[in-house]
């Protein structure tokens, strides 16, 4: 049975209650449409969204749209009220004060990333969004991924080219709502041997790109569902994104245990967490062998968690349960003769790994 | 039937009823007609909703066949129909559909197979929470065992994956609004599948599989060159058997070790122990269990083997040996204890024979409310 469903106690229900409340506090609402390419139709879909609530008797304006617009959305942009861009030095940005003054319910903004002209209020036009939002309006804008900050490296490795002009992760994790717009790219036609050769690459590059978008929508869909159960007090974990931890002992195999972890994390598009639990009586031998398998986890890049408790196995679980670990990964176990009589932490891990594949590793 | 080539099945992926997958894939049909594709609406669902009717309006439609189960008529897709009028495209709703008994073909997407077969390109719709390897987190999300599911290798097949995004609160909004159920069932809805945090949930599960799908569809030569470590590393043959028991969680052992070679491209086995090297040695319900998660792994596309041995930890780790196992995949032990000497269930025992290769023991993905 789920969780929600058991009676709450009245802690739960008072976060739940002050979750509401600061949900409600916080100004504006602001919805994303994630493209990953131009022209896989985010216009279209941000303009339809717009004809589709005023048709529902929202009171909408459109605050931005792009230089050139494609065909189809000219007869639905048609009907629509727009606030033109405020012409600043030879440049453009999108008028703020002429937003706030008309104060819509929705303001509508196709693509986030640009910066402004000197002697705009702000330097760029995510922060001009920040003020909408602050003034009680609702915005909905689109992005491509090619403007994140985060991903300009990724983005640039596939396509070779690096966008100029960003808007920070963080701005868009505090969306309320984010959407991608996806669809495949368009087949290449019948055409001479290099010019599909051209057609094909063309397509490879935008497919990792659609990879990359809905992965990124993905993570920042799950670090709004851990925001959301944390500060509703329900401590469930969905196993939606594949976590794998990898426990550190100092006769584990860690060369094969991080290489292993590190493909499945990127098969799963999942995360890779590290973790030792700190013995009190380590001889010091353990202990540089522990410090030579700590080295190779740093080395992969792992961020390492050290874990404390009288109980080794009971650490891990609990750590493991608290970041929603769905793949455990421990070295098998040393133990020999009348020692197994006694069961070892490892025979602990996997009787009591409830809710999570516990993957043994030769030493 | 003279040889010609397959057509191309494109899917509308979504997270729930009412995101939107019949109505993209009826505008896919239009914007197809306008560009003078012979397409058909092989069938479709509406649900009552007035967009997606209108949405099909000037498309062909083949009529749908009626079919006498227990006196009572039921409609299914009129197969025979589309092949006998063989459009270019047609497209089908809810490709995971259960057929009613008496129809030719058990699934809809084995109707959808034959179209595929005769050339006809086919686009259809289906929800995250009928791929089969999913099944047990969909439970885990929701609460609810989905029994109509689809093997996985049927939707890898398809040609392209497209997610119908929309965010929960959308869809709630939706819902309220009356536009995907009328207003009763909505309300009952909305208590149950579409709690918010259950469809944020189910909706990260689909992105994930969307984002899985577009990768493994670039050529393997290239799909790792972003990442330069991985593209430097040889790919290790991974060759992953499964252990099958009469035990219930075994179809959540398969799924789960299925999905993890799917993604990782390991070759896979599921393989039982037996005294008498068949089956006859058992009991009636252990017969039965066994037949069935064996027939389960074969409609996965899992090798199977029934293997002759007195014990089923030597016989299974003597078969990972011969045949260069790397992952040997178990449920985890039932029981009270897990004293080794007293605790019967091959898993401990596997453990300590197969030190020299990686086990893995998987438990249920149940929710935190029923953990004792």
């Amino acid at each position: 049975m789920p969780s929600e469903l058991r009676r709450k106690t009245p802690e739960e229900l008072l976060r739940e209650v002050q979750a509401e409340e600061a949900e409600a506090a916080r100004s504006g609402h602001l919805k994303i449409m994630l493209g990953y390419a131009s022209g896989v139709g985010k216009t279209h879909r941000l303009v339809d969204e717009a004809r589709r609530r005023r048709a529902r008797g929202q009171d909408i304006v459109i605050g931005g749209v792009q230089p050139k617009v494609p065909k189809s959305v000219e007869p639905l942009l048609a009907n629509l009220e727009i606030i033109p861009l405020k012409q600043i030095d030879g440049g453009s940005a999108i008028d703020v004060d002429a937003i706030i003054a008309r104060r819509p319910m929705v303001c509508f903004i196709d693509g986030l990333a640009y910066n402004n002209p000197p002697g705009a209020r702000n330097p760029t036009r995510w922060q001009d969004v920040e003020e909408l939002l602050r003034a009680g309006i609702k915005v909905v804008a689109s992005i491509n991924i090619q403007y994140i900050e985060e991903l300009r490296d990724q983005v640039a490795a596939i396509t070779g080219k690096r966008a100029g002009e960003t808007v920070p992760l963080s701005f868009l994790q505090t969306a309320s709502e984010i959407e991608i717009v996806d669809a495949p790219p368009e087949e290449p036609m019948e055409r001479s041997p290099e010019e599909q050769m051209e057609a094909q690459k063309r397509q490879e590059r935008l497919s990792r790109l659609r990879e990359l978008a809905l992965v990124l929508t993905a993570d920042v869909v799950d670090y709004q569902l851990t925001d959301y159960l944390e500060s509703h007090g329900l401590h469930q974990q969905f196993g939606a994104h594949e976590k794998i931890l990898v426990c550190v002992t100092p006769r584990a195999n860690l060369q094969e245990m991080m290489e292993e972890a590190q493909v499945v994390a990127q098969r799963f598009h999942g995360e890779l967490l590290v973790a030792y639990v700190k013995q009190p009586n380590i001889s010091t031998e353990d202990q540089s062998a522990l410090d030579a398998r700590l080295a190779i986890a740093s080395a992969a890049g792992a961020q390492i968690h050290i874990l404390g408790g009288d109980d080794p196995a009971h650490a891990l679980l609990d750590f493991a349960r608290s970041r929603g670990v769905t793949q455990l990964y421990v070295g098998h176990s040393q133990r020999k003769g009348l020692a197994r009589l006694k069961g070892s932490p490892l025979d602990k891990l996997i009787w009591e790994g409830h809710g999570m594949d516990v993957r043994v590793f030769p030493q | 039937m003279a040889e010609q080539t397959r057509g191309k099945l494109k899917i509308f992926m979504g997270y729930a009823a009412g995101v939107g997958k019949t109505y993209a894939m009826l505008q896919e049909a239009q914007d197809l007609k306008a560009s003078g594709v012979d397409v058909v609406i092989g069938y479709f669902e509406p649900h009552g909703r007035k967009e997606t009717i209108a949405k099909a309006e000037g498309l062909e439609l083949i009529p749908r066949k009626t079919i006498d189960y227990r006196g009572c008529p039921f409609e299914e897709m009129d197969t025979d129909a589309i092949l006998a009028r063989h459009p270019h495209v047609a497209v089908v709703d809810e490709f995971p559909h259960t057929n009613v008994p008496g129809s030719e073909r058990v699934k809809r997407w084995e109707d959808v197979h034959l179209l595929l077969a005769h050339g006809i390109d086919v686009v259809t719709t289906m929800n995250i929470q009928h791929l089969e390897s999913l099944n047990d987190q969909v439970w885990n999300i929701s609460g609810i065992r989905v029994r109509e599911t689809i093997p996985d290798w049927v939707v890898q097949q398809a040609d392209e994956i497209v997610m119908v995004d929309v965010t929960p609160r959308a869809l709630l909004h939706r819902i309220q609004r009356g536009v995907v159920y009328d207003r009763a069932k909505a309300e009952q809805a909305l208590q149950n599948f579409f709690r918010e945090s259950t469809l944020v949930a189910l909706r990260e599960l689909a992105l994930r599989q969307t984002a899985h799908e577009v990768e493994r569809r670039i050529p393997a030569a290239d799909r790792n060159a972003p990442l330069e470590a991985e593209a430097s590393r040889p790919d290790k043959h991974r060759r992953i058997v499964i252990l099958i028991t009469a035990n219930p969680k075994t179809a959540m052992l398969i799924r789960r070790a299925k999905r993890v070679s799917d993604f990782l491209g390991a070759e896979t086995f599921a393989v039982t122990v037996q005294p008498t090297g068949d089956l006859s040695g058992l009991s009636e319900d252990e017969r039965r269990a066994i037949e069935q998660h064996l027939n389960f792994a074969r409609n996965l596309h899992i090798e199977t083997r029934i293997l002759e041995g007195e014990d089923v930890a030597e016989g299974l780790v003597d078969f990972a040996r011969r045949n260069q196992i790397t992952q040997i995949y178990v449920t985890r032990p039932r029981g009270q204890t897990w004293m080794p000497v007293l605790n019967r269930d091959p898993a401990q025992k596997i453990i300590a024979l197969a030190k020299d290769m990686q086990i893995v023991i998987v438990s249920d993905r149940e929710t935190a409310g029923q953990r004792s």
